[in-house]
């Protein structure tokens, strides 16, 4: 009886989740085995494995991949050790906290186009950028993020869209934290630092699992930025895994390769969840 | 808590009530996509006179950046949705969208007077010698340097010059402390991008993109000293942040005085010139797009056209509109409510024949020597089988040209040397050409 | 140096650092909105212009332009609708998988958020042709259905570790009492998750609000929301950052503003469990 309550309360979820995965999925499955190119209209013809042949050995597959990778893990690391510390600042009652906390959480609002947009025109132009102005302030030449450093600005673009979101879990979860117990430790003598170390980070761990599990999964795909300021480039040095099929998908309209990478981008994904769950699955109480 | 739930009620019955009204329009409705260019703007803030001179037809717009507007289009197209009535592409998909039988050709009978089209225009948007695209405006390349600063340096700047003889001007303008340098070009990668200029330097060096039997021609001495001319121009005298320079951004740093010189789209011509706009419109002098070896090609040649796809349900009331916006009656149009300054270019030869344009756009005659001189179908040294001076007009060349757009961009910045990334360019280039059956 | 004066100065010091730092991360925001004021040609100033004689042109031409207000209409309903739908959906299988939890359970939870790492654009296609198919292209309907299935599983996830949480003395307590499992919801948990659901509700609104792939790529003209309106003004030949910025400004005002009053919910619901 329970059982069953239990499973038709699932049901709708389950249900739907299950047909906008399997539809989807069954069609890419079955594109990705044809050669199917919106621009050649006509009959499509079964091609056995050729379109993921043919996007494994694109000469950008494994530049893509340690891109993806540094950029999901460099945004990870940048938005919750910056996470937990500025929540950690902005914990105890000063002058304005809560227009401090407003504006910290703002850029999480922010479209990320236009996010792509302002920081690609406003800030990081060298010739009339933000940056560049205050490089020529300080009697300094100004450098040229995007071409220079391109991954790092996608990065920086990227870090300051998913830091709010971090700051607002934890500061979430630190209102939670046991003061009492933290004011025993400081008359116990304990430092700052050690009650940050030994009392905080413990009482972090959760969310902060939380966090790396959301934002993970929505870095793996992290594509409006790169396509508004560096188009993948210069050469291959800021093209991600979405990018790459972006490439197939939308510039070459190649239905069949863009399906074949579709799929590769899932299993490495699972790939990755698998192994973050093995890292920071323990602290899942599920 | 309770407001929250209220309003969250209200939103919803509110959302529900709306999704049910249907539109009670009697009225046809085209839908009309396009780009955001200043001339696409007038045209849709002066379409309520076409409405009102065709009572029972209502225009709707979608606007959209290129490459999105293209995207979106496409698959409208391929997959026969139907949701637009008239979409503006380019030169490069008219021939290939004809060819699949996609688009409508444009009804061009009586007072359209389609002989006074620009021929290379009409060429470039016809398949089989039927007009599938209606030009809206035309464009071509060429020089715009600053008077000033030429003169100040001891050059000169003929009408057509050598691209060797542009880089020393360049050099000798170029005065990075100041915040002069001594010429702009496109550099952000993709094929409507910097490979649209490179390929005219390309083309003027005696360069092609495939020889007779569709074979990439990227690795061949006339691209590696092309390009290599191009990037080393371009870091030596070029602003910095090249890679990232598009039209706008050069447009930006132009009219900020920033450029001694500039190559890139006429259009700019209108814009430099516009003194509450640009900082240097009074110093402004314009010249032919520069040659090397041969002047076949040297310059590009660009038209948003009007187009019907078949899967449109109001053929004949989108004739009509497309014959209204790319008519000598709309020109003259434009030119009551903005001046004539402001009119649509590079369509009809009448446009340029007319005085008050003449006196109006100081750049008139030579962005028309430009697009006149400017042939899609002969626009290389030696022999190819495609159509297009800046682009190829075959569906591979999107992501061939942005491709290799990256790899240049990549040399631009200094990543790889130039003789590297055309190798890329030329290895991907096959790969993807045997991939579609060429051979 | 007294003790109460050297906890007031560190104060202080805390203080100041986190505003210096707020105001950093903030000034992009910042900047668009001043640029949204400024002409075409001011935008692209070298030095950059602080103080400057501001013009509301730019909002003008956006009025004029587009229907700002229709475009909103349809950010407000697509979010609004996707988002409760979506609660509609997750809240009864949140509540199964946190209160009678079987050996799947986590198994389910994971899978679900699995279903979110195909990369949208490698099944445009698939997507697109659906929609074609089902009548779904440019309307609402269309993007709401799709934004509820793409938020379903993260707000079945958050609801879950919210439901999770919840004191579990109270439930049986109110067992005891002879609740019927319906009282027992609408009741008592209902009542205590309030925080929770509507931190999950805010949280999605945002994503749907900003989302803009599906939003643009599926839409015309009938049913194209703000990203859509935003990007209509992203120019191939001219210049467009002053106007860009005004439709940007007047695009994520909505949100940002909504974002700053509902604050105190977002940041009470998004526990995560970590209430203990």
């Amino acid at each position: 009886m329970k059982r069953t309550i239990t499973r038709l309360l699932m049901a709708p979820s389950v249900i739907v989740l299950l047909l906008w995965m399997i539809i989807p999925l069954s069609m890419t499955i079955y594109f990705s085995t044809i050669h199917y190119n919106l621009l050649y209209p006509g009959p499509t013809r079964f091609v056995g494995w050729l379109n993921y042949d043919f996007f494994i050995t694109d000469p950008a597959f494994l530049t893509a991949i340690g891109n993806t990778t540094l950029l999901v893990g460099s945004v990870l690391i940048i938005t919750v050790v910056l996470g937990v510390a500025l929540s950690a600042l902005i914990d105890k009652p000063f002058f304005g906290r809560g227009i401090v906390r407003v504006l910290l959480i703002s850029p999480f609002f922010v479209m990320p186009t236009v996010n792509a947009l302002v920081w690609k025109n406003m800030m990081m132009n060298p010739v009339y950028g933000i940056f560049a102005w205050i490089w020529q302030s300080l009697g300094l030449t100004p450098i040229d993020w995007l071409s220079t450093y391109p991954l790092f600005s996608i990065i920086v673009m990227v870090s300051w869209q998913w830091l709010p979101f971090a700051i607002l879990v934890f500061v979430t979860a630190l209102q939670s934290q046991d003061h009492e117990q933290k004011e025993a430790a400081q008359m116990d003598g304990a430092t700052s630092w050690h009650i940050f170390r030994y009392l905080t980070i413990p009482h972090l761990s959760r969310p902060i699992t939380v966090v790396v599990m959301i934002e993970a999964i929505f870095l793996l795909s992290v594509f409006a930025q790169i396509y508004v300021s560096t188009n993948g480039g210069p050469g291959y040095s800021s093209t991600n895994l979405a990018y790459m099929i972006y490439n197939q998908a939308l510039l070459q309209f190649n239905v069949g390769t863009a399906s074949a990478g579709g799929l590769i981008a899932v299993v490495l994904a699972n790939i990755v969840a698998f192994f973050l769950i093995r890292a920071v699955g323990k602290n899942l109480t599920v | 808590m309770k407001y929250f739930a209220k309003t969250a009620l209200v939103i919803a019955t509110s959302c529900a009530a709306t999704m049910l009204a249907t539109d009670a329009l009697a009225d046809t409705v085209l839908t009309v996509a396009t780009v955001n260019n200043g001339q696409m703007i007038q045209m849709q803030k002066l379409t309520p006179e076409f409405e009102k001179a065709n009572p029972g037809i209502k225009i709707k717009w979608v606007t959209l950046p290129e490459t999105q507007l293209r995207q979106n289009l496409t698959q409208d197209i391929a997959n026969k949705s139907g949701l637009y009535d008239i979409m503006t592409i380019g030169m490069y998909n008219t021939p290939i969208w004809a060819k699949r039988g996609w688009l409508s050709p444009i009804n061009t009978s009586g007072k359209y007077d389609v002989k006074d089209l620009i021929p290379s225009i009409r060429q470039g948007l016809s398949y089989k010698d039927k007009l599938y695209g209606a030009p809206f405006y035309g464009e071509s390349s060429m020089v715009m340097y600053r008077k000033d600063l030429v003169e100040k340096a001891g050059m000169k700047i003929t009408d057509r010059d050598k691209w060797t003889h542009i880089e020393k001007v360049a050099k000798a303008i170029n005065d990075p402390k100041k915040g002069i340098y001594g010429i702009c070009l496109r550099g952000k990668a993709g094929w409507g991008a910097n490979v649209a200029l490179v390929t005219t330097i390309v083309n003027s060096f005696g360069g092609r993109w495939f020889d007779m039997k569709w074979h990439p021609q990227i690795d061949t001495p006339e691209w590696k000293k092309a390009v290599t001319f191009y990037v080393n121009m371009l870091r030596k005298y070029g602003p910095p942040g090249a890679t990232s320079d598009n039209f706008n951004q050069d447009l930006a740093l132009f009219e900020q005085g920033k450029c001694g010189i500039w190559v890139d789209a006429t259009i700019a011509a209108s814009f430099v010139s516009n003194p509450t706009e640009s900082k240097v419109a009074d110093k402004v002098a314009f010249a032919q797009a520069p040659y090397e070896v041969t002047k076949k090609g040297s310059n590009w040649l660009w038209s948003w056209a009007l187009a019907i796809p078949v899967t449109s349900k109001h053929q004949a009331d989108a004739q009509k509109f497309v014959r209204w916006a790319t008519s000598k009656g709309y020109i003259k149009l434009v030119a009551k409510h903005y001046g004539w300054a402001s009119v649509p270019t590079g369509t009809r030869e009448s446009t340029y024949a007319n005085p008050n344009f003449q006196k109006a756009a100081v750049f008139a005659k030579a962005e028309f020597t430009a697009i006149k001189s400017a042939n899609p179908d002969d626009s290389t040294l030696k022999p190819v089988p495609y159509k297009g001076v800046q682009f190829v007009s075959i569906p591979e060349f999107q992501s061939i040209g942005t491709i290799t757009g990256q790899m240049i961009s990549a040399a631009l910045a200094g990543k790889m040397s130039v003789d590297q990334a055309l190798e890329n360019a030329q290895k991907i280039a096959e790969r993807q050409m045997r991939a579609s059956g060429y051979y | 140096m007294t003790l109460t004066q050297q906890k007031k100065l560190k104060t202080v010091l805390i203080g100041s650092l986190a505003w210096i730092i707020a105001l950093v991360l903030f000034f992009p925001i910042f900047w668009m909105f001043l640029t949204s004021f400024k002409t075409e040609a001011q935008a692209i100033a070298f030095p950059p212009e602080l103080f400057f004689k501001p013009t509301l042109e730019n909002f003008a031409i956006v009025q004029e332009r587009s229907d700002y207000l229709y475009h909103a209409m349809n950010s407000v309903v697509i979010s609004f609708g996707a988002t409760i739908i979506a609660l509609i959906i997750a809240i009864p299988a949140a509540y199964s998988m946190a209160f009678f939890p079987g050996k799947r359970t986590k198994d389910i939870l994971l899978w679900m958020l699995s279903t979110k790492m195909l990369p949208s654009v490698g099944v445009l296609v698939p997507i697109y042709l659906l929609s074609r198919d089902y009548g779904l292209l440019d309307t609402r309907t269309g993007l709401i259905i799709i934004f509820t299935l793409m938020n379903l599983p993260i707000i079945v996830w958050m609801l879950f570790s919210y439901f999770k949480d919840l004191p579990k003395e109270i439930l049986e307590a109110a067992r005891m009492d002879g609740a019927t499992p319906w009282t027992e919801v609408t009741q008592v948990v209902m009542p205590l998750s309030v925080g929770g659901i509507i931190s999950t509700g805010l949280l999605s609104i945002i994503l749907c609000w900003n989302e803009a792939f599906w939003s643009i790529n599926l839409t015309a003209t009938n049913a194209a929301p703000l990203t859509a309106m935003i990007a209509s003004y992203s120019s191939p030949e001219g210049l467009f950052w002053a106007k860009l910025s005004a439709a940007s400004t007047l695009a994520c005002a909505p949100i940002i503003i909504f974002g700053w009053f509902c604050q105190k919910q977002l940041v009470q619901g998004l526990t995560f469990g970590a209430v203990k």
